[in-house]
Order: structure tokens, then sequence, then C-alpha cells
């Protein structure tokens, strides 16, 4: 079939069952929204406010559905703002194809109008990315793209296409996507790389050697990361954990890997983890670390950290072994896989005693304000409850995100959606967006604070005019919350530049865009306006008034062994 | 922090060198030689890379390295089971008959080439390991070294095993082959 490069791109869409595009046009990449408009019936294409909110948009929508998330945006400035973006998904291995145009090929490498060396820039935060020259292989790259991002660990892949390429008639053969690794440069990528992790086999020495160290270990533990969550490995975990018998705490991108009420959880490790996961990770004889990589806001003092224990680490990239904590033996492969195979094999443990010690780990619960001010525990109890723990919850980043890590009780994989590896502020309502339009029957609520808000509060243009009824409980304390409790514990309560006492109305603005917005300051304002924002299944702003001094306890202060509290 | 020997074979085509050597710079890694040429295949190019660093990094890096799309194999050679070799050419100061003469002579003790001869200079050509080559150049140092370059350091392993076989013992890292 005969057609132009631009029209390719939107059929390779269609190939991959794509049905909406985040993105923002602009001069080189006309051609392709040309082509788009051709397709309008058949591809959704949400227009952000700026090309930073698309990118979050894309990255909420995939890792809301485990679908690849496509963005578009035109060369330079357009594709330079999609860097904080691109940036987002790779550290939490979300996959998105970032497709941006360039200046034509005779313009490249003279400084052209909103020329950028775009590949150059995006090297180190995508796991690939391809600058299309011959306008032949367009077809080739964007199916290799699109696999590689989901490959493996998933994560943002960029394709950059310049501005003549997209106009070349070629000869397109469509091709289903089962297809695809049979053919070109993936039939080529799969014959030399070990592009499918192979499966393990339950016999195999790795699954052994895990077993007889669990049968050895007297206390063991379980550390969840979102590797789980990728892999959708949350049944495989649960069976895992109540077969060993062992407490399992959870990274922040593993939240959700099994049920926070579950008798096992000991919810969230690290920095702001509780009392109880902590000590226990200290504790144990043997942590068994499931996809994740022990990042500094989990492990701390890597030194230190599981110091009485055998450490055994379960990763399907095998970068990640011995990278930040050194571990005793490991498994490559995909949790899901991996789980699977050892389940098969393994005997069902008790460690009572184990359980009771870990129990006791915990501290007293936080006691609540005197003063009957709107607390943000009481603010995600209330949501949780409201929404009866079926919500997705979206943040963006600083205390509100912790809040909303500690206090509402996630029941599955992809309930939380958040900025962890890279803490993007301005990530929430952009990743809200997609993670309604990719989840349009759940309830989304976006939790945010002043400061995280103001960066992207455009994105409020995109809520209202395509109506996506996403609720921004937004926490405000007229602070950058989590910058001052650092000043206030560490620097001597000298809050430079931390203070936002500035506006806006956020009540106001949303009012600008055409939105419901309500503002409370009590617990039982809180109450009604979330009733309201459900019931009326329209786009809303709650705006909480809560103390500027609201602190994320407990604290382990960047670097300390997790143990060390400096608050509890 | 010990010396290490990298061999990456990577597909031959633009931006696969840059890829390679940001993986060292963002380590705060100087790389101390670099070799880069295609191979038999036309599509398929070897970078040999010496670089000092702690064995855990070079290996995360070499993991890192083997994660790249361009990227086919990695391997990092052992010292004792590997051959090096390296092509230097020295132009060094010759004006007079006795120091003329004695560099001719060094250059024949190192079978060393002289392949180019002024009225002021004479440019050797040697080829061998790290220690040869060392070797002349503190000799030539005394006469005055006028400019040098040097090739990289190319290196093969010894044996019937290719970087491609995987004769890798059990739990040792096996950087192998690409995975996505």
């Amino acid at each position: 079939m005969k057609m132009k490069n631009a029209q390719v791109v939107i059929e390779c869409l269609l190939e991959q069952g794509v049905d909406t595009v985040f993105g923002y046009p602009g001069g080189t990449i006309l051609n392709i929204y040309d082509a788009l408009y051709q397709y309008r019936d058949r591809i959704n294409h949400i227009l952000t406010a700026h090309e930073q909110g698309a990118s979050h948009a894309a990255d909420g929508y995939a890792r809301a559905t485990g679908k690849v998330g496509v963005c578009f945006a035109t060369s330079g400035p357009g594709a330079t703002n999609l860097t904080t973006g691109i940036a987002t998904a790779y550290m939490d291995s979300s996959p998105v194809v970032f497709i941006t145009c360039n200046v034509g090929e005779s313009l490249i490498g003279k400084d052209s109008f909103q020329e950028v060396d775009i590949t150059g820039i995006t090297m180190p935060i995508t796991k690939s990315n391809y600058l299309v020259r011959n306008p032949g292989e367009l077809a080739d790259i964007m199916r290799e793209a699109f696999a590689v991002a989901a490959a493996g660990r998933p994560g943002p892949v960029l394709v950059d296409i310049p501005k003549n390429i997209t106009t070349v008639e070629v000869d397109y053969t469509p091709l289903p996507k089962a297809e695809h690794i049979k053919h070109g440069r993936l039939k080529k990528l799969a014959e030399r790389a070990s592009h499918n992790v192979h499966k393990i086999d339950p016999d195999s020495e790795d699954v052994k050697k895990l077993l007889g160290m669990i049968a050895q270990a007297k206390k063991p533990m379980i550390l969840a990361g979102g590797g789980i969550i990728r892999s959708q490995a949350e049944k495989e975990l649960l069976t895992f954990a109540e077969k060993i018998d062992a407490p399992v705490a959870m990274t922040l991108m593993g939240l959700g890997a099994i049920p926070s009420d579950h008798p096992l959880s000991l919810g969230l490790i690290g920095m702001h983890g509780t009392l109880e996961a902590n000590r226990a990770s200290t504790a144990c004889d043997l942590l068994i670390a499931l996809g994740t990589r022990f990042s500094d806001r989990v492990a701390g003092h890597t030194s230190t950290f599981a110091k009485n224990a055998k450490i055994v680490q379960v990763d399907i990239d095998r970068a990640e072994i011995d990278k930040n904590v050194v571990t005793d033996y490991h498994l490559i492969g995909d949790a899901c896989q991996v789980l699977a195979a050892v389940n098969e094999k393994l005997p069902q443990y008790s460690h009572g005693e184990w359980l009771t010690q870990v129990e006791s780990m915990a501290g007293e619960p936080i006691p609540g304000r005197s003063d009957g001010k709107l607390e943000p525990r009481d603010i995600m109890r209330e949501i949780h409850d409201r929404t009866k723990g079926e919500a997705i919850i979206v943040t963006d980043v600083g205390q509100h995100q912790m809040w909303a890590a500690q206090y509402y009780s996630y029941k599955r994989p992809c309930q939380l959606i958040t900025s962890g590896g890279f803490g993007t502020m301005g990530f929430g309502l952009g990743a809200a967006l997609g993670t309604k339009l990719g989840k349009p029957d759940a309830t989304v609520v976006h939790i945010t604070g002043d400061g995280s808000f103001r960066m992207n509060a455009g994105e409020l243009a995109t809520e209202s005019f395509y109506g996506i009824p996403v609720i921004t409980v937004l926490m405000n304390n007229g602070t950058l919350g989590m910058v001052r409790q650092w000043q206030s514990l560490m620097y001597g309560n000298r809050h430079s530049q931390t203070t936002l006492d500035r506006g806006p109305d956020f009540v106001k603005l949303a009012g600008a865009y055409g939105m419901d917005a309500y503002r409370v300051s009590t617990g039982k304002e809180f109450a009604d306006a979330f009733d309201k924002a459900v019931s009326s299944g329209k786009s809303c702003l709650i705006e909480c008034r809560i103390d500027i001094d609201e602190m994320v306890r407990p604290m382990v202060s960047a670097g300390s062994p997790i143990t060390d509290f400096l608050l509890e | 922090m010990e010396q290490h020997t990298l061999s990456v074979l990577v597909e031959n085509s633009a931006g696969v060198l840059s890829q390679v050597t940001r993986l060292f710079s963002r380590k705060g890694y100087n790389i101390e030689s670099l070799a880069v040429g295609v191979t038999d295949d036309p599509q398929v190019s070897r970078i040999t890379i010496m670089v000092r660093g702690t064995e855990a990094t070079i290996r995360q890096v070499a993991n890192q390295l083997s994660k790249l799309l361009p990227v086919i194999s990695v391997r990092k050679l052992e010292p004792e089971k590997s051959l090096t070799r390296e092509l230097v050419l020295i132009k060094v100061r010759a004006e007079a008959s006795p120091e003329r003469d004695s560099i001719i002579q060094i250059a024949n003790i190192f079978r060393a080439n002289i392949i180019d001869v002024s009225k002021t200079s004479l440019t050797i050509e040697i080829t061998g390991d790290e220690d040869k080559t060392l070797a002349l150049l503190n000799l030539l140092r005394e006469y005055g070294i006028l400019e040098m370059a040097r090739t990289g350091m190319v290196a093969l392993e010894r044996g019937q095993y290719t970087i491609n076989d995987d004769n890798k013992e059990k739990g040792e890292y096996d950087y192998g082959k690409n995975v996505l």
C-alpha cells in the first residue's frame, strides 16, 4: 500500500491497538497531525496545555492500563519539554513511546529554527531512541520502538522523525502485532538478544538454592518493589508470602503488591516507612527482594541495610543486581515467572514466633491533633472509606505523596500512581488525566500539594475541556512542606524560600476553568465536599487547608540506617 | 583501582560509540584507551576499552552496556587470558650522528620500524603490549620526543574461544548477550 510516512506513523499506532494519544502540534510535526485528522474517528488525541502535561498523561495512562502510552511533540522546545516526563517514565520503568519530529534533513546540524538534538539529549533517559534517516525503515522502527518499550523491564522510547521523511511516499505493508517479531529489525534483535526472558524452570539450580535458603531461614522477610506491579505477580506473591509465612514490606513503587490490610503486610519501607517494616528488615535473617533496586529512599545507609540477613535479589534487569546493595544471591527473571516456579516446590512454613516479634516492632499510633484542624491522615482515610478502597490514587511529589502512600489502604497493583524514582513535582494532574482516560470506570483521585499543583496547573484547561472527571484533593499548607520539614528538622528552622504565601485562590482558579471547587478546613466539610464531587461525576477540586507545620512521620534522615528514626 | 579491559561488539551505526562511552563518564571514569574498528562483518564493530575502576563498578557498567540495543556482546578480558597490542608512532629528535645511531639501535632491539627520516628527526613505529611500548618510550624520552600518536589497545581472548562463546563458569557474571 502506497502512503506517506506521516500516515505510516498512524497506521503503526493502529497495529499496536493504540486509541489514545497525548500531544501538542507544531511546525515540524504538521504532517503527522494532518494524517491524524483522517483517523480522528479511530484515534482520540488529547491536546494538553503543555508538552510536559502530555508526557505525564501518557505515562499515567501506561501505568494505569499496562499498555504502552503514546505522546507526540514537535521539534525543539516541544521535544525538550518532554524530557522531564521521559525521565520520570524511565526512572519508574513505565512504557511510553514518544514521537517527535525534527527539522528536515537539509536543516539538521545548522541550528535551524526549533532544531534540537533530542536523540542526543534523551540518550540517558530512554531505553532506546531512534533518528529515522531511511524513509523506508519507519514502520520497522515504530514496531521495534513499541516492542522495546514493553519488553523486559519496560521504559520510555523516543522516535525522532525529520520533517522531510514524513512526506516521503513509501510502500507500507500492514503487519499484525504478533508477526512483528518475525520481521525486520525486531527479528534480528530477537535472534541475538535474549529478548524474551526465558522461563524459569522449577528444577533449576537457582530455584533450588532459593528454596534451600528459605528452608534454613528462621526470620524470613519479603521486600516487594515495582517489579511485582509491572509483572502482574500479585497472586504469585500472595501465595509465596503465605506459604513462607513471611512478612512483606513494600517500596513506594511496590504498594499494592499485596493488600495493605493483609496480616502479613508491613506497609511501606524506607525513609518514611513504618516502624515495623524498617525494624523487621534489620532483624530478619533472610530478605527476599523482588523487583526492587534498593533505592536510597528505601535502603538509606546501604552497608547496614538488612545487616543480619542473607539477601536474595530477584530482578528482570541484571544491571540492578548488586548495584546499590550487595546481595548474597540473585535470580534473573520476571518476578511472576520466578515466583510461580518457586511456589511449585515451596512447602508450607510457619513462623509464628517471628511474626509476633515483628508485630511488637510497631510503634504507638501517632496521636492526632487536639486543635480540631483538618489532618492529612484523616483526609486520606476519609477518601479511602468513601471510595471503599477502590479508587486509583494519583499523586504529585512531596508530603502529600507520602501521606497518600501511608494512609490509603491499597488492595491491588496500579492503584497508586506516583513519581517514585524521579520525584517529579507537577506529575500528578497530567498523570491523573491519563489514568482516568485509561480507566474511565475507576474513581481517580489526584492528591496534590500547593507547590506541586502550581507547577502544571495549566492542565486544568485540559481536564475541563475534555470533561475528564478527576477529583483533585489539594492539601494546601502554604509551603513546600517536605522541604520545610527538612529545614525545620535539620536546618534550624530557617525556612529559606519555601513559604508559598502568594496564592493563587485555588477555588477561583478552578472556577475560571469552569470546574466545581470547594475550600474545606474541617473533616466534616471535607467529607461533604468529597461526596458531592463523587456524586456529580464531574471534574472537581477540593482545597484542604492544613497546618503549615504538619510533618510526615515516621522519618529517617537521608543516608542513615533505616532504624534510626528522626521522627517516630 | 585496577585496570580492566572490556571488549564490546556493537552494531556499526551512528551514535553507538557515544552511547557506550557515556556510561563510563557517568561514573566519573576516564577511558584510558579506546580502539574502535569494523570486524569481518561490516555491520559489526568491536570496541576495546581500557579503564581503571573498582571491580564492582566495572561489572555494573558492563551490565548496563549489555542493555544498550546496539550492543551485541560484552566481555571483560582477563590479562592472563588475553592478548593485547597497540601501535604507537613516535617522532623523536635526532639531529646529530651519535644520537641518531643510538636511536636506530634502540629501535632495532625493540623490533620497531623507522618509517620516516628527516634531517632532524626520526619517526618510529612500534607494535606491542603496554610494557613494551612503555619501555621504548622511556628510552626515547631522553632524546626528546617531538610528538606521538597511539591507536589504543586492541585485545582478543587467547585460545579458541570468541566473544560470542558461552564459556563462562557458573557463578560468574554472564554479561553475555544483549537483554532488553
